[in-house]
């Protein structure tokens, strides 16, 4: 195998890399905003079941995670599951392990605005969806922005995790050449290597330009 | 006309350990200013808290030119009237703050159209010549497009009344305007605030500006302990205060 062929190989597989980090970014970046409505709930039940919900993302690994996920439905519940099955769990079980953790995030953004910024909207008439959505958010979003770059780049690599049920990304790829006769051997995963840490690098600099566009206020 | 009818207000904290303020009365005549003064922890700003629909009474009626915010029902407890009739009352008074509480995402002139704009339904061009007036007699006339961390402490309070004042308010309350500014900042506010009283701005100032508020103020009211202890015109009660402990509060301010 050339170094060419393994290079190609490779890229494919980093695909379903992308498609795994974009899609759970879509999902669990608004999912988190939910979750954090629901933790700051006046509606006790609620809160208690979301704070439940979040000890259990934060608490368990992600990998046995991902198996219950996919594993969950067909075992525990006898259903049946379609074919694509196996890409479908993965996203799902991101998605809703990445949401608590930036639920949380959020929660810290929210908490951090000082209750006069409140007030003052409240006195001049702002109703309360106005209020969040016009002065709490956007302040929130620039307050959150460092956390969340470092989850964004965790979540890069967590990608990797979706091995243990079958989908094949690029690190699964790596390992597989790594051991195939007449290959590059182990300079593979080091080239996977390269492949986490540009992207990563890519991913930090988006970040700390939106960062930048929003530092036009203290 | 009064603008402003607070009666028997009470209001407790820690459950109902806390008595801030017992048995309070306060009416307001339209075009009066009024001074608050007293000592920390008399109640002055909850009442002022309590005036602008930030914290909730526990007694007692709140009337704004003649509509209840708030009335006593027969258990004497303060029912609060509706949303929309809260909506209603909130567009008849402003608020100044003691830290400005300006929005530092928005531009200077953001801060005064957005409310304007969003709550009262005015255009965007009538948003912001309404601004651009106000900016103006504030002396801010060139900061429109600033942010307010770029400000001085002064400028940023005189963003702050005039993103109050673009709501039309017909009664503008000043909660320790001057008390996060240094003395010649103060200054600056403080002429705002005499400007407005000329043009008959209807205000009630809690400060501890003593000069202040006894050449600007129709009326003084020191409170302490939760209860007015003494009011009336400025120059006796500042000048020659009948209670003892007025005396003992204002004799802290006797080099003055």
């Amino acid at each position: 195998m050339t170094f060419q062929t393994m290079i190609t190989q490779l890229g494919q597989g980093f695909g379903t890399t992308l498609s795994i980090f974009f899609l759970t970014l879509l999902g669990s970046l608004p999912l988190g905003l939910l979750v954090t409505f629901g933790r700051r709930s006046k509606f006790a039940p609620l809160r208690g079941f979301i704070k439940f919900y979040i000890s259990i993302m934060r608490g368990t690994p992600l990998m046995l995670q991902l198996i219950v996920v996919f594993y969950g439905p067909n075992l525990i519940f006898g259903l049946s599951v379609p074919s694509n099955w196996r890409f479908i769990a993965a996203i799902v079980a991101f998605v809703i392990n990445y949401a608590a953790y930036f639920a949380e995030i959020y929660r810290g953004g929210i908490e951090s605005i000082p209750v006069g910024q409140y007030e003052a909207a409240e006195v001049l008439g702002y109703s309360k969806s106005q209020t969040f959505l016009k002065i709490i958010l956007p302040q929130m979003v620039k307050r959150v922005l460092p956390s969340v770059t470092n989850e964004v780049i965790t979540l890069v690599k967590d990608t990797s995790l979706v091995y243990v049920i079958g989908v094949v990304e690029m690190f699964t790829r790596a390992k597989q050449i790594a051991v195939a006769p007449d290959s590059p051997g182990i300079v593979t995963l080091f080239v996977a290597g390269v492949f986490y840490y540009v992207f990563n690098f890519i991913v930090a600099w988006v970040m700390e330009r939106i960062e930048k566009r929003l530092n036009y206020y203290q | 006309m009064k603008v402003l009818e607070i009666k028997n207000i009470k209001k407790s904290f820690n459950d109902q350990t806390l008595h801030v303020l017992k048995d309070i009365s306060l009416s307001v005549d339209e075009g009066e200013v009024v001074a608050i003064i007293g000592p920390s922890g008399s109640g002055k700003s909850t009442l002022l808290r309590c005036a602008t629909l930030l914290t909730e009474m526990d007694s007692g009626d709140l009337i704004y030119a003649g509509n209840y915010a708030a009335k006593n029902d027969e258990n004497g407890q303060s029912v609060y009237a509706g949303k929309e009739e809260l909506k209603k009352i909130r567009s008849l008074f402003g608020l100044v703050f003691q830290n400005f509480n300006l929005f530092p995402h928005y531009s200077v002139m953001k801060n005064l159209t957005d409310a304007q704009i969003c709550v009262l339904g005015r255009s965007k061009e009538e948003a912001e010549s309404r601004a651009r007036s106000l900016l103006e007699k504030m002396g801010l006339a060139d900061k429109g497009s600033a942010y307010p961390c770029e400000l001085s402490g002064g400028q940023q309070q005189r963003v702050a009344i005039a993103r109050a004042l673009a709501m039309d308010p017909q009664i503008l309350f000043f909660d320790e305007p001057t008390s996060a500014l240094d003395p010649e900042l103060t200054g600056e506010i403080l002429k705002v605030i005499r400007q407005l009283a000329d043009e008959n701005m209807t205000m009630v100032i809690v400060t501890h500006e003593m000069a202040f508020a006894r050449d600007v103020a129709d009326r003084v009211i020191f409170m302490d302990g939760g209860v007015i202890v003494e009011q009336g015109d400025p120059k006796e009660v500042i000048s020659n205060p009948k209670e003892e402990r007025t005396r003992q509060f204002l004799a802290r301010f006797a080099a003055k």
